[in-house]
């Protein structure tokens, strides 16, 4: 059986039409996630009964007729988002016994629109990671080179659908923990615009930054899922209250006439060349499919990098004090006192890159340097705002590279944080602005797959769903797996 | 408004030391809860004594991954607040996080504002008991989160958290450092604590700490212009222990600069029982609280109909309801200060002016003297008084209507209060009524003349004085009941032969 | 910008970490060079620029109407809780 290349509407439709059913197809992503796992160390948690009790349920429902769309398609999602009565670990040795006594919204959600749970996914520490190498669960593997690292802080579930082991999985993104890794294995991910998607149940990082969003093939699987996740929460309070458009519906948009920016400052040092490469040749596809081509200027985006390695650390120092070993998570043993139950709780509880991040924020916000670090750089965040605010009354679009070059070796760059924040370097502006973005596979250097970042206005998301649809429609790249997947 | 509020600074308050005199410097930082259903960024019930952490959901326990959303009806009392104190109310105020560790902070930090509170510049006037008006300024009222409780006993070593309370909505009431005596700090604490309940935005319950205070207080040489060193005082959580631990303070500060050492700023805690303070060591470390914008919250923003809306609620405040007793009942300032000390006595008081149908001096003489009377001798509040207003008012009217003296009319009070009966019921039972009848008062000052030949004789030949005895002893032979007027012009026209 | 051992012991303080002494200097190294990387910021000019809290401008607090919806869960809620006695949690003394 080939179930695990079909798209999610190729599943919609055979689950419709009874050729095979939701639990046969569970049994099928089950037994690859099984046998692959071991190797790539995608997930965290496979939730095999779990599985087969969604995926009978779903059966029902459309033995009765009337199931939603997506009943019986299965899915994992990343172990940030808070599942009732599963364990939720974060990637951390802190909560690896924490068992979450409530679904997130995202979960909520996809679970009433049919999904099947197959398991949870691996990631970076709390999400703070561009490699997967800080997860308390050991590192994530690249499926198309296992020595390569597959991005971060979403590998898990970037690695699981590069491997097909799941047709689609959630990630959250606060730096580029969705795009990234879905350009270093060579499949879609989209974030939203910050807002669309429910924060509710998904552990903190960053709260000014992160957002949930979905990685799967291609663009036309993700506007299936967004469309399921996406909408107003009244429980978090920064969710916006407009209708969720019509994803799958409005995919056919075409892109001509579209006005394609491209940010000067994207192109230039740091870039590899074949990665340049492959970005330009996308680039003039899209211009022979009848988009207009302009170069915008971003002069503040260049210091998104700095801007955001102050904002995030000093949201995840405040957001990660509620980890303290009194109401659950890791508490150390034998307390002497109050002090050493905190100091010793947090200090065996959390991995050296947290730790270094809360003590970057804690920093940053305390008496005396609030100024110069905090402040400073939500102001130069307005202006890296103001900057895409331009660029979007010149373009519809943006387009640039993901990552500046393909998945590293694993453990090249761990001891070295600045090189290691700098992968980020063109995914964060989008962080900052709150803006939509999306990366999609737009060719191959040697053996490994580059991504092709997308970037739209706020609630840009079908623009660019659509010319990321229409890319892929003239393109097999998010087609290719690798070939131990195949 | 009738006061003109003037900033009294006598010299009286000076505190006289070993080596001068010392001025007293206080602000007073009050945390109201606000009377909410419901918690401040959560669902969870606010209600006081429920069963340990029975009423803490995922938002008020700071699990991963929840998120907090913003009581309406907090906003709009912290709104009433700002007006009724004549404060500037903003139109867009902010959340920051107070970062700090602590058990019963289960987020690691208080929601709380910052920069930019809901409420700022306000004043409330307040009558010294020297019975002038002071003007005491509010720097800021904001809207913030409560703590949990650390619970120590029956834990061994241990302590236990109970996080009912943690989300409670809370608004801190800062004031300047505009009062100069612990007893004016009582008078202001008072006052708010009117405020709050006329407002029906706190229950001011302190004993289950609904409404508590913290005292900033320095102490400076007369005529030195700059402010001493302060230590805040925490815990001081009812009218008399605020003026205790104030007065304490005071003068521990003082000898401690007479004696050559130095204030050192601190949190302190009142311990009532050894009536002292002592330094909060524990409070100490977490000063660097790194506060900045909550990004779970956007910023609050209120336009005009929103104020508008929350202007008409705006009942009717106890400054202005004292100047109208004034000019409407006829009462002197201290009368009407006493019965519009809370909303609810104010409201028993008129209750029993309307039923009586005037007579507002009396009503008001009966309301304050032997109600309040029994209401502190039993410690009740006026909601729990034993004498509802019409009946009060009924005993009013047999004293106007003249069926009881004004004197017996004291022992019918009592009789209602213990007994639980209206006036009639209490006069007719016990035969109090008044007698009136100018025969029957006849009739006694007869016998009482006839009993007492000589000192009816000593009367008539001059000595005035016995005029008293006559009206003792008539009153005694009726029980007391006598029409006091009557009898004395009838007593007047007898002895006079 | 350059951080001492003490500095960084303050630090871990303040954010209630404890580091051990193999720790401590990867983290004085690691976290100047990131001070010194993010010190870029002082070049721009942002005079008379409001700072960003939020990348949505112009959305508001939305306020929810005071109503309880919850009822008491705390047995499912204390199943994480490391250490728990008559319902409350228990932590090492707390001296005030």
């Amino acid at each position: 059986m080939s179930l695990h290349t079909h798209s999610i509407a190729a599943l919609a439709e055979g689950l419709a039409a009874r050729r095979f059913s939701a639990v046969e197809l569970a049994e099928h992503f089950l037994k690859r996630i099984e046998s692959a796992n071991p190797r790539l160390n995608a997930f965290v948690t496979i939730t095999r009964e779990r599985a087969l009790a969604d995926a009978r349920r779903a059966d029902e429902a459309r033995a009765k007729g009337g199931a939603p769309r997506l009943a019986g398609v299965p899915i994992a999602h990343k172990d940030i988002f808070c599942t009732d009565g599963i364990r939720t670990s974060c990637g951390s040795r802190m909560l690896d016994n924490f068992v979450a006594p409530y679904d997130a919204t995202v979960v909520e959600k996809l679970a009433r629109a049919g999904t099947v749970l197959l398991g949870k996914t691996n990631m970076d520490e709390f999400a703070m990671g561009s490699s997967n190498e800080t997860s308390y669960y050991g590192p994530v593997r690249n499926p198309w080179d296992l020595a390569k690292v597959p991005g971060g802080s979403s590998g898990g579930s970037a690695a699981a659908v590069a491997a097909r082991l799941a047709p689609a999985a959630t990630g959250t993104d606060t730096g580029g923990s969705i795009r990234q890794p879905a350009a270093l294995v060579g499949i879609s991910g989209i974030k939203p615009t910050y807002g669309r998607v429910s924060r509710y149940g998904m552990i903190a990082f960053a709260s000014s930054l992160d957002q949930g969003g979905i990685f799967a093939a291609s663009a036309e699987d993700c506007a299936y899922l967004l469309h399921a996740m996406a909408g107003f929460d009244p429980r978090d309070s920064t969710s916006v209250d407009s209708p969720v458009p019509d994803y799958v519906g409005e995919l056919g948009t075409p892109v001509k006439g579209l006005r394609i920016g491209l940010v000067k400052e994207f192109f230039g040092e740091g870039l590899d060349a074949a990665t340049a490469a492959l970005v330009q040749a996308s680039i003039d596809r899209y211009r022979r499919l009848g988009a207009e081509i302009v170069e915008v200027s971003c002069p503040s985006l260049p210091l998104s990098v700095p801007t955001y390695y102050v904002v995030a650390p000093a949201e995840c120092s405040s957001n990660l004090s509620r980890f303290d070993g009194v109401r659950f998570g890791y508490r150390c043993e034998n307390p002497k006192d109050l002090l050493d139950l905190y100091k010793r709780s947090r200090g065996e509880g959390f991995g050296a890159e947290v730790k270094r991040r809360i003590m970057t924020g804690t920093y940053v916000l305390s008496a005396g340097y609030y100024d110069a670090y905090y402040l400073k750089a939500q102001k130069v965040r307005t202006l890296i705002a103001n900057d895409f605010r331009r660029a979007f009354a010149a373009a519809d679009l943006l387009v640039c590279p993901t990552s500046p070059t393909p998945a590293f070796d694993l453990g090249s760059k761990v001891d070295d944080p600045i090189t290691m924040y700098l992968n980020d370097i063109y995914t964060i502006g989008a962080n900052l602005a709150g803006l939509p973005a999306m990366s999609i596979p737009c060719g191959f250097i040697g053996h490994l797959p580059v991504g092709l970042q997308l970037i739209g206005p706020h609630f840009g998301e079908s623009r660019i769903l659509s010319a990321a649809h229409a890319f892929q429609r003239e393109t097999d790249w998010h087609r290719r797996t690798p070939a131990a997947y195949a | 408004m009738t006061t003109t509020a003037t900033n009294v600074n006598t010299g009286s308050n000076y505190v006289q030391g070993a080596t001068g005199e010392w001025e007293v410097v206080i602000g007073l930082e009050i945390h109201a809860q606000l009377a909410t259903k419901s918690k401040i960024f959560s669902a969870s019930a606010t209600a006081f004594g429920a069963e340990p952490n029975a009423q803490a959901n995922l938002v008020d326990l700071g699990y991963p991954g929840v998120l907090p959303v913003l009581n309406r009806e907090a906003v709009r009392m912290a709104v009433k607040f700002g007006l009724g104190v004549g404060a500037k109310v903003s139109r867009r105020s902010v959340f920051a996080r107070k970062n700090y560790f602590y058990p019963d902070l289960p987020k690691g930090y208080q929601i709380s504002q910052y920069e930019r509170p809901i409420v700022e510049d306000g004043t409330v006037e307040v009558l010294l008991d020297d019975g002038a008006w002071k003007t005491v300024g509010i720097t800021r009222a904001h809207l913030e989160e409560d703590a949990g409780k650390s619970l120590h006993e029956g834990l061994g070593a241990a302590s236990g958290i109970d996080l009912n309370r943690a989300g409670t909505p809370l608004l801190e009431i800062v004031s300047e450092p505009d009062l100069r005596s612990a007893k004016e700090a009582v008078a202001y604490l008072k006052k708010i604590h009117t405020l709050v309940r006329y407002l029906e935005i706190c229950d001011g319950n302190m004993q289950e700490g609904s409404f508590r205070c913290d005292a900033n207080v320095s102490v400076r040489r007369v005529g030195q212009p700059k402010f001493g060193t302060r230590c805040e005082i925490k815990n001081v959580n009812s009218f008399r222990f605020v003026e205790k631990a104030i007065n304490y303070e005071v003068m521990r500060q003082i000898d401690l600069l007479e004696g050559g050492g130095q204030v050192v700023q601190e949190t302190r805690l009142y311990d009532a029982n050894k009536d002292e303070t002592r330094s909060m060591r524990s409070k100490e470390e977490a000063n660097d609280y790194r506060y900045f914008p909550d990004p779970d919250l956007l910023p609050v923003e209120l336009d005009a109909a929103f104020l508008d809306e929350v202007r008409r609620t705006l009942p009717e405040l106890p400054d202005e309801k004292a100047a109208r007793f004034q000019q409407q009942y006829g009462l002197s300032a201290y009368d009407a200060g006493v019965l519009t000390a809370s909303r609810e006595l104010a409201d028993y008081y008129e209750a029993v002016v309307r039923e009586v149908g005037g007579e507002p001096k009396l009503c008001a003489n009966w309301t304050m003297g032997d109600l309040s009377g029994f209401l502190n001798k039993e410690n009740l509040e006026i909601g729990q008084s034993k004498v509802d207003a019409p009946r009060l008012a009924g005993l009013v009217k047999r004293i106007l209507d003249q069926t009881v003296s004004g004197k017996l009319a004291k022992d019918v009070f009592e009789a209602m209060w213990t007994e639980g009966r209206d006036a009639d019921a209490v006069i007719e039972a016990k035969g109090l009524r008044q007698i009136t009848d100018t025969s029957a008062i006849e009739r006694a000052i007869d016998e009482v003349m006839a009993a007492n030949p000589k000192q009816l004789a000593e009367y008539r030949s001059g000595k005035d004085k016995l005029f008293g005895f006559f009206v003792g002893q008539t009153m005694k032979a009726t029980g007391g009941k006598a029409n006091p007027a009557q009898l004395n012009e009838l007593l007047k026209k007898k002895l006079g032969g | 910008m350059s951080l001492t051992r003490r500095d960084v012991e303050g630090i871990a303080h303040l954010a209630r970490l404890q580091v051990t002494e193999q720790e401590l200097p990867v983290y004085v190294d690691s976290l100047s060079k990131i001070l010194s990387f993010v010190e870029q910021l002082s070049a721009a000019d942002t005079a008379a620029v409001e700072p960003m809290a939020h990348p949505l401008e112009g959305e508001v607090q939305r306020l929810r109407p005071d109503e309880v919806a919850e009822s008491d869960r705390h047995e499912k809620y204390q199943a994480n809780a490391p250490q728990v006695k008559a319902a409350l949690y228990v932590v090492p003394r707390v001296i005030e």
